[in-house]
């Protein structure tokens, strides 16, 4: 369980220490609704060199976000893909300058839900517009404006981030050489929507979520979101992952204990990560973001469908997917590269066998990583000579 | 010097290619022949690779390439939207390499498809006067654990072609470093003398 020192620790996040922008440009939101003079944070690694050319976006998924790597100065632990970006990694921070944003909905430093609303000085709360992936990858391009890149040598995002990525693509063609989409989706499955309609039940049937207004409140419907965030971790991982993770094994103990406690050590697993969310994450957030990817369908968008979406690009893509994901399958992302290919565009695709499921793009997965090294490190060499001609 | 390090059949391959068009090359393995094609004649280059290993590799030469079973996953590619497609010996590989050839031909303008000549005397030798299925250079492997499935000769591939009324624009047989233009009125000897046959068509 949360420590209660833990439970305040979210609320009071220092804010004031996160890099950020103010967006003065009014963004008009997909809901109708418009927001300007908004807060969006951000972290960058490595040094952006005088050609330019050598900026690398990175898109966080649903409960990441701005701390790619290093130590997140907030929770103190390690950032999210440090397995993959840092010094001498397959994004090697030596050589490029990579930039995340906090997305808007979330609870990082970016405008979100748990931020006042200037209209009645309270927590927005529901009152928060729905956003949507469209409008969190627009904010984004404001940041790219502010440290003044005009383009990108590559972005990459996986889950959700690979969603914000295909949408920052299909709305701004021209800002990338060439995109990595990890493990995703043009269009958010039936499935995956009814997994994120469970997360947020379970958060809305903790009577402290009292429709969002806990926050004015300083609590957080702590029991609601641990269950959404099990959820989400039953997903991440495969059924052969987590057979050979966990099998029937006990909890630190010779037999059952006939009880409703966490006898096996899935069951322990679940709880640990369930609670130790709550102690980073705003639940207003989870149902945000959630919402946001359940509207994402880019093919709805364009009238020519997922083609449309794509035509006119040329940004290189490389798409790739795991083996074992059941969230994003391979069949989806698959549909991304058709879709690519049949718009003419410059597209490679991997498929990395794997029994680790969706949360393989975070873990080290020596195959993944060494197709990102390899990829981004040939679509450096392009664009400096593109930029020298 | 990157020309003198590829194969016979690749440079016999380049040669029929005009410069800047656009090429998918269908188990392009490494990406040696698309990284030629592409640094020398100016060509647009995808691929479609089934070993991971290799489709590693060309990530890293920033070849495009799809990771993918050509047998199932042509469909991916619209009609008439390259102006070659390469096959280079893997179409005695495939279950239906029937149907394959029709989707090259409906990706492709043209195709170029190189077939290991079963005709080649070595190959008909060692059936007609052993008695053995044939173990050669170009045919490597024995009768348990070939991957080829449907063996043909260069004559097998022009009468299909026929039947077909599928063009044929050229053909070239290879033997080493020798290459010869294939027509019927010497397809005979050449069924008998080339170990490779490349064909133009579409």
């Amino acid at each position: 369980m949360p420590s209660l020192a833990g439970l305040f620790f979210w609320m009071n996040i220092k804010t004031e220490d996160i890099n950020k922008i103010i967006v003065k440009k009014p963004l008009k939101l997909d809901c109708g609704k418009t927001i300007n003079n908004f807060p969006l944070a951000y972290e960058t690694y490595g040094k952006l060199n005088a050609n330019k050319d050598n900026a690398i976006l990175v898109f966080h998924a649903l409960t990441g976000d701005q701390f790619v790597t290093g130590t997140n100065p907030i929770t103190n632990k390690e950032g999210w893909w440090v397995t993959a970006v840092g010094p001498g990694k397959a994004i090697d921070t030596d050589k490029y300058f990579v930039i995340c944003a906090n997305v808007i909905g979330g609870c990082m430093g970016s405008l979100g839900p748990k931020n006042t609303n200037p209209e009645n000085n309270q927590p927005y709360g529901l009152d928060f517009p729905v956003i949507t992936i469209k409008d969190m990858v627009k904010a984004q391009e404001s940041l790219l404006e502010h440290l003044g890149i005009k383009k990108l040598l590559c972005a990459t995002g996986g889950s959700m981030g690979g969603m914000q990525l295909l949408q920052f693509c299909a709305t701004f063609p021209d800002k990338a050489f060439s995109a990595i989409p990890i493990a995703c989706s043009s269009s958010h499955s039936a499935q995956n929507i009814a997994l994120n309609e469970l997360a947020r039940q379970a958060i809305m049937a903790d009577p402290v979520w009292d429709n969002g207004k806990y926050v004015s409140k300083n609590v957080q419907p702590k029991n609601g979101l641990a269950v959404a965030r099990m959820v989400g971790h039953i997903s991440y991982l495969s059924e052969k992952g987590m057979q050979e993770k966990f099998g029937r094994k006990l909890q630190e103990k010779a037999d059952y204990e006939f009880s409703f406690n966490a006898d096996f050590q899935v069951e322990s697993y679940l709880r640990h990560q369930g609670y130790a969310f709550v102690e980073r994450f705003d639940a207003n957030s989870i149902l945000y973001i959630t919402r946001a990817m359940d509207y994402f369908d880019l093919s709805k968008q364009y009238k020519g469908g997922l083609v449309e979406a794509f035509k006119n690009q040329n940004t290189k893509f490389l798409v790739i997917s795991f083996s074992s994901d059941w969230l994003y399958t391979t069949k989806e992302n698959k549909d991304i590269v058709i879709a690519l290919n049949a718009s003419g565009a410059d597209v490679s695709y991997s498929e990395i066998v794997t029994d680790k499921g969706h949360d393989s793009f975070l873990l080290n997965e020596p195959e993944f990583l060494k197709t990102l090294k390899g990829f981004i490190d040939s679509m450096h060499e392009k664009f400096k000579n593109e930029k020298r001609i | 010097m990157k020309s003198l390090k590829m194969k016979k059949e690749f440079k016999v391959i380049a040669e029929l290619l005009p410069n800047n068009t656009r090429v998918l090359d269908v188990g392009c393995g490494d990406g040696s022949l698309m990284n030629f094609l592409r640094e020398e004649k100016n060509i647009e280059v995808r691929g479609l690779e089934l070993n991971q290993e290799n489709v590693q590799l060309c990530i890293r030469k920033g070849l495009p390439v799809i990771q993918g079973n050509a047998e199932t996953e042509l469909h991916q590619f619209p009609d008439q939207s390259f102006d070659y497609v390469v096959l280079s010996q893997t179409l005695q590989a495939f279950y239906n390499p029937e149907e394959v050839l029709k989707n090259l031909l409906r990706i492709g303008k043209a195709v170029i498809v190189s077939i290991p000549n079963f005709g080649y005397w070595k190959v008909r030798m060692k059936l007609l006067f052993f008695g053995e299925m044939p173990v050669t250079k170009t045919l490597p492997n024995t009768w348990y654990n070939t991957p080829n499935l449907h063996m043909c000769t260069i004559k097998d591939l022009f009468k299909f072609c026929d039947e077909k009324n599928i063009n044929i624009k050229q053909v070239v047989g290879v033997n080493e470093d020798k290459t010869s233009l294939i027509k019927k009125s010497n397809l005979e000897i050449k069924n008998l003398f080339s170990k490779l046959g490349i064909f133009l068509i579409g």
